[in-house]
């Protein structure tokens, strides 16, 4: 006995036939459906971790803290709007529908946002009246659904956002199953209590950037030109997408990354379709550049923002803003080690809980049980985000500072460095102690 | 991105103004299509040998001599003009002769076009410049289709512009965004089709102009398009003796046509064909998707 | 530009007769618009006339007012979007999503609609006294559509409410992906779309028919010459045997 325990091979996983993949088959063999889950992409990618600031040096000098102002302010959208946005800070809450989030969460986020003078979006379901309340800068998202799109909400709107896509689904539509449909999201949606949602995964009435201009214009009519008309894009093709978001006449650019939450797509969208966040901002800028736009049309980019530091690349690399939708989720109290218990149940863990669509978070944000609901507390839920915000901010502006810098706009391609291959390529910045970039001789 | 004009002339009447009647349509298209613009004009035509249409980026280009060097080579007569970078030949030969001449010796000179009676004129800018630029106004002949570009996937160059030339008489120009030109291109190009650009629609007018070669009609090659093509298309085709429309079968991309007894007129929009005369009366519709619509004064 | 000076109100138009003029070959598209949506606040001028449209885009956008508008000639895009209250009557042919997420009101096309028209519409009632281009009624959420010709493919498309009649004929995959607006054709239809069903016309769907003609000013349309189409509901739950309709 004791001989072949001595030769016996040690168990060993398959990297191609993982665990997680031999789970999701036999999932798919059990249920003949695909797997539908919210949140961004979940495997590993380059993002901003890999990159580095170049921090002061004999040749450049830091600001002081607090005396030495860094100005973080932003205008978004003066380039044929009456009224541009006017943002205390470079980071924004991005588009997140009344009907995947409670209203009570809908009203922490216009409560936060409000609280350091940012703005929200609404989503995929229409405005209510608790954000538009909370809200002090709304941004009215316009969707190939068209769920709740009216002209009086269009008017309230400070600004009007037409998707295209988004970074967890560029090109999205199809069969959302499972989505529970209460009495009062049915009624703003119009459809059926209890029925799956499908979604169009185009606009009804428009294809392409040549119609999308006079629809833009018909946009800005109805609203007498008055506010920015913002067009949103998943990252695929950015360098192309930019341009013609430009010709279409877009005030502001949104530019989504495969990091990009959702509250419910196929597990198989998210994961292999778009590119990364970081990818496609020198793309934008590229072309933004080129077209003499930068700057004039604003670039916000969403996708996987976390900290100050990954606001701070965004910047650096070109952004004049940056949206963050899960980070404000988790900031809200979303997948917190509290409700361990909950997870375990419902077969997660904290932290990795995304089944969203199914109306059973426990924490009370994604669900429109009103038991779970009562769980949120939509004031303190505000006061968190906008801590969280001004974390994001101060530690933004602090490694400007560090960096020379009295504008989070100052920030420049130049600040940084690479430590991947990977990320140099996509960051358009060099490898660190080197003066490498990957792939530079061969761009648009 | 972009937008689509024809004009298809049944009779006569309208031939010796058809420039005049089609300037507006193609200027109604600037929006859509800022980025370049481009016509192809089908008259003039010749009874023996060939025209060309002729470029050189050089305004001051020696056509003279280039037509000296031809007629000396070729043994044969030359009768040629020139419109601004543009210009067109009309040689006594078959078109591959001068095709060859040409590539082996003047290879700054880039052929637009070859056939009977087709003329192409692109060139970037705005459809306004392009106009008065070619004198669009003042051009006579039997039917005429034309573009406004919004690039999309490739660079704004006058090479990328349509309309895009796929053998003798034969253009196309497109509105839309294909989705496998990519593979197509190298199956066709393997195939002996050459191609100038990255261009989407350039796959698309290479693509019937193989099959052509293969021996289809007009007809079957655009039953064969509809099948192999993927994406977003309204496509019309000019051919020596009318055009034809065709639609993808999603049919997303506009397209109108009106029909009275003296033309048929299509556009990517209404707006373009409101000069045209009788439009008021003219039976007004939008062609269905995957079907094929030819117009041609010997048959159809 | 809402003004009470006189004399800057007639630059963006003229009042003859007592009815507000917008001459397009003269005067912008913002120009009219503005002029309309002047109109909400205070309703000084009820009827409109908009000459020499000549196939413009987006012709009285946005209105949110008891208007009475007439469109003298063709329209192009998005005609009457986004149309609240008012009755805009376009006297020619009119361009794609005619009455585009209307909420209220009527708009009546003389001549042919091209595609998308009435789509995403709310409320309010859309005539066609010509043909619809193709997906008439797409995603439409409560709107009235009656075309006196026929409509092109994919019309309906995700028809969530509302009541879609065709007296000509339809085109291919009408209905599909349905939920649970009402559509009734005359004509042939060349085929239906992925969970639409033709079902039975009972009395309180001729009933609903002779409602909506008389409401469009219909006089010779007979409901009982029509058939009823509507959602199989078989695509509300997934389930695995319907795997094949996506």
């Amino acid at each position: 006995m004791t001989e072949k325990r001595k030769y016996m091979t040690v168990p060993r996983e398959s990297a191609t036939f993982d665990r997680l993949t031999m789970a999701e088959i036999r999932r798919a063999a059990d249920t003949g459906i695909y797997d539908i889950r919210g949140a961004g992409a979940k495997r590993k990618l380059p993002h901003f971790d890999d990159l580095l600031f170049l921090g002061a040096s004999m040749s450049r000098y830091p600001l002081e803290g607090y005396r030495e102002k860094c100005n973080t302010s932003v205008t978004l959208g003066n380039r044929f709007a009456k009224k541009p946005i006017e943002l205390e800070i470079p980071i924004t809450i991005a588009g997140m529908s009344f009907g995947a989030l409670s209203a009570y969460a809908k009203e922490a986020l216009g409560r936060g946002a409000s609280a350091v003078g940012t703005s929200t979006t609404t989503g995929d379901g229409g405005m209510t009246p608790e954000e538009r309340g909370q809200s002090t800068k709304l941004v009215y998202q316009y969707l190939p659904s068209r769920y709740g799109m009216n002209p009086d909400d269009l008017r309230k709107a400070d600004a009007i956002e037409v998707v295209l896509g988004q970074g967890a689904k560029p090109g999205g539509g199809g069969m959302l199953l499972g989505q529970k449909i209460t009495d009062r999201v049915a009624k703003m949606r119009t459809l059926p209590k209890g029925v799956d949602q499908r979604s169009a995964c185009r606009h009804p009435d428009w294809t392409g950037p040549d119609d999308l201009e006079i629809k833009i214009k018909e946009l800005r009519e109805i609203t007498d030109w008055q506010v920015p008309i913002y067009i949103k894009v998943g990252a695929t093709r950015t360098y192309y997408d930019v341009k013609l978001a430009v010709k279409a006449g877009a005030d502001v650019i949104v530019v989504d990354g495969m990091q990009g939450g959702t509250a419910a797509t196929q597990d198989v969208f998210i994961e292999h379709v778009g590119i990364p966040t970081m990818a496609a901002i020198p793309q934008a800028v590229q072309a933004l550049q080129e077209m003499g736009m930068h700057r004039k049309v604003q670039l916000i980019v969403s996708g996987g923002i976390r900290n100050g530091a990954d606001v701070a690349k965004c910047m650096a690399l070109g952004a004049d803003a940056v949206a963050i939708g899960t980070a404000a989720m988790v900031a809200l109290g979303d997948n917190d080690p509290k409700w361990e218990d909950e997870y375990q149940k419902l077969g997660s863990t904290a932290g990795s809980y995304d089944d969203w669509h199914e109306g059973r978070d426990p924490a009370g944000i994604s669900t429109q049980d009103p038991e779970l609901m009562k769980r949120f507390d939509p004031i303190e839920g505000g006061r968190r985000l906008a801590n969280y915000l001004r974390v994001l901010t101060l530690e933004a502006q602090t490694l400007a500072r560090a960096c020379g810098k009295n504008d989070l706009r100052n920030l420049e391609p130049e600040d940084l460095v690479a430590l991947t291959v990977e990320s140099a390529a996509m960051a358009r910045v060099p490898l660190a102690g080197t003066s490498w970039i990957p792939g530079q001789q061969q761009t648009f | 991105m972009c937008g689509i004009v024809g004009l298809y002339l049944k009779n006569d009447k309208y031939e010796s103004e058809i420039g005049k009647l089609f300037a507006p349509m193609l200027i109604a298209m600037t929006e859509r299509g800022p980025d370049s613009a481009g016509f192809a004009v089908y008259g003039d035509a010749v009874e023996d040998g060939i025209k060309l249409t002729l470029r050189h980026e050089d305004e001051n280009y020696d056509w003279a001599a280039l037509a000296k060097d031809i007629e000396t080579a070729l043994d044969t007569k030359v009768n040629w003009f020139q419109n601004s970078k543009v210009a067109v030949f009309k040689v006594g030969v078959d078109a591959e002769k001068v095709e060859d001449y040409l590539e082996q010796n003047h290879d700054d000179v880039l052929v637009m076009s070859s056939g009977k009676s087709i003329e192409i004129l692109k060139e970037v800018g705005l459809p306004e410049r392009i106009v008065d630029m070619f004198k669009l106004g003042e051009m006579k002949g039997s039917h005429i289709i034309g573009h406004t570009r919004m690039a999309t996937e490739s660079a704004v160059t006058m090479a990328g512009s349509h309309p895009f030339s796929t053998g003798l008489d034969l253009c196309l120009v497109h509105n839309g965004s294909f989705s496998n030109h990519n593979r197509l291109r190298k199956e066709l190009q393997r195939e002996g089709i050459e191609f100038d650009t990255e261009n989407d629609t350039e796959v698309a007018a290479g693509y019937l102009t193989y099959r052509l070669q293969q021996g289809d009609s007009l007809n079957e090659a655009l039953e064969n398009a509809l099948k192999t093509l993927d994406g977003f298309y309204t496509l019309t085709i000019g051919t020596k003796d009318g055009f034809a429309v065709v639609r993808d079968p999603i049919a997303c991309k506009p397209a109108v046509i009106a029909e009275t007894d003296d033309y048929v007129a299509m556009a990517s929009e209404y707006q373009a064909l409101t000069t045209l005369p009788g439009i008021e009366d003219a039976k007004v519709w939008e062609p269905e998707p995957a079907r094929i619509y030819v117009w041609e004064r010997n048959g159809n | 530009m809402s003004t009470n000076n006189l004399a800057e109100q007639t630059s963006a138009f003229e009042t003859i007769n007592g009815v507000g003029t917008v001459d397009l070959s003269v005067q912008t598209v913002r120009d009219l618009n503005q002029a309309l949506h002047d109109q909400h606040d205070d309703m000084t001028i009820e009827k409109w006339d908009v000459l020499n449209p000549k196939g413009h885009h987006n012709l009285a956008v946005g209105v949110n007012q008891k208007l009475k508008i007439d469109i003298h000639g063709p329209a192009g895009y998005y005609c009457a979007g986004m149309n609240q209250e008012a009755e805009i009557t376009i006297h020619g042919h009119t361009g794609q999503g005619v009455a585009e997420n209307m909420m209220s009101g009527l708009v009546r096309v003389k001549g042919n609609a091209s595609s998308a028209a009435g789509a995403t519409a709310h409320g309010g009632l859309l005539v066609i006294e010509g043909d619809a281009g193709s997906r008439c009624g797409i995603s439409m959420k409560g709107v009235d559509i009656l075309v006196k010709g026929s409509v092109g493919h994919m019309s309906c498309f995700m028809g969530q409410a509302g009541v879609l009649a065709v007296c000509g004929d339809a085109g291919e995959a009408l209905g599909d992906s349905l939920y649970e607006a009402h559509i009734y054709v005359k004509g042939s239809v060349k085929s239906l779309g992925a969970d639409c069903i033709e079902k039975e016309m009972r009395a309180e769907h001729i009933e609903e028919l002779t409602e909506l003609f008389e409401r469009a000013g219909v006089t010779d349309q007979d409901p009982r010459d029509f058939k009823r189409y509507g959602s199989a509901r078989q695509l509300y739950n997934f389930k695995v045997d319907n795997a094949g309709a996506y």
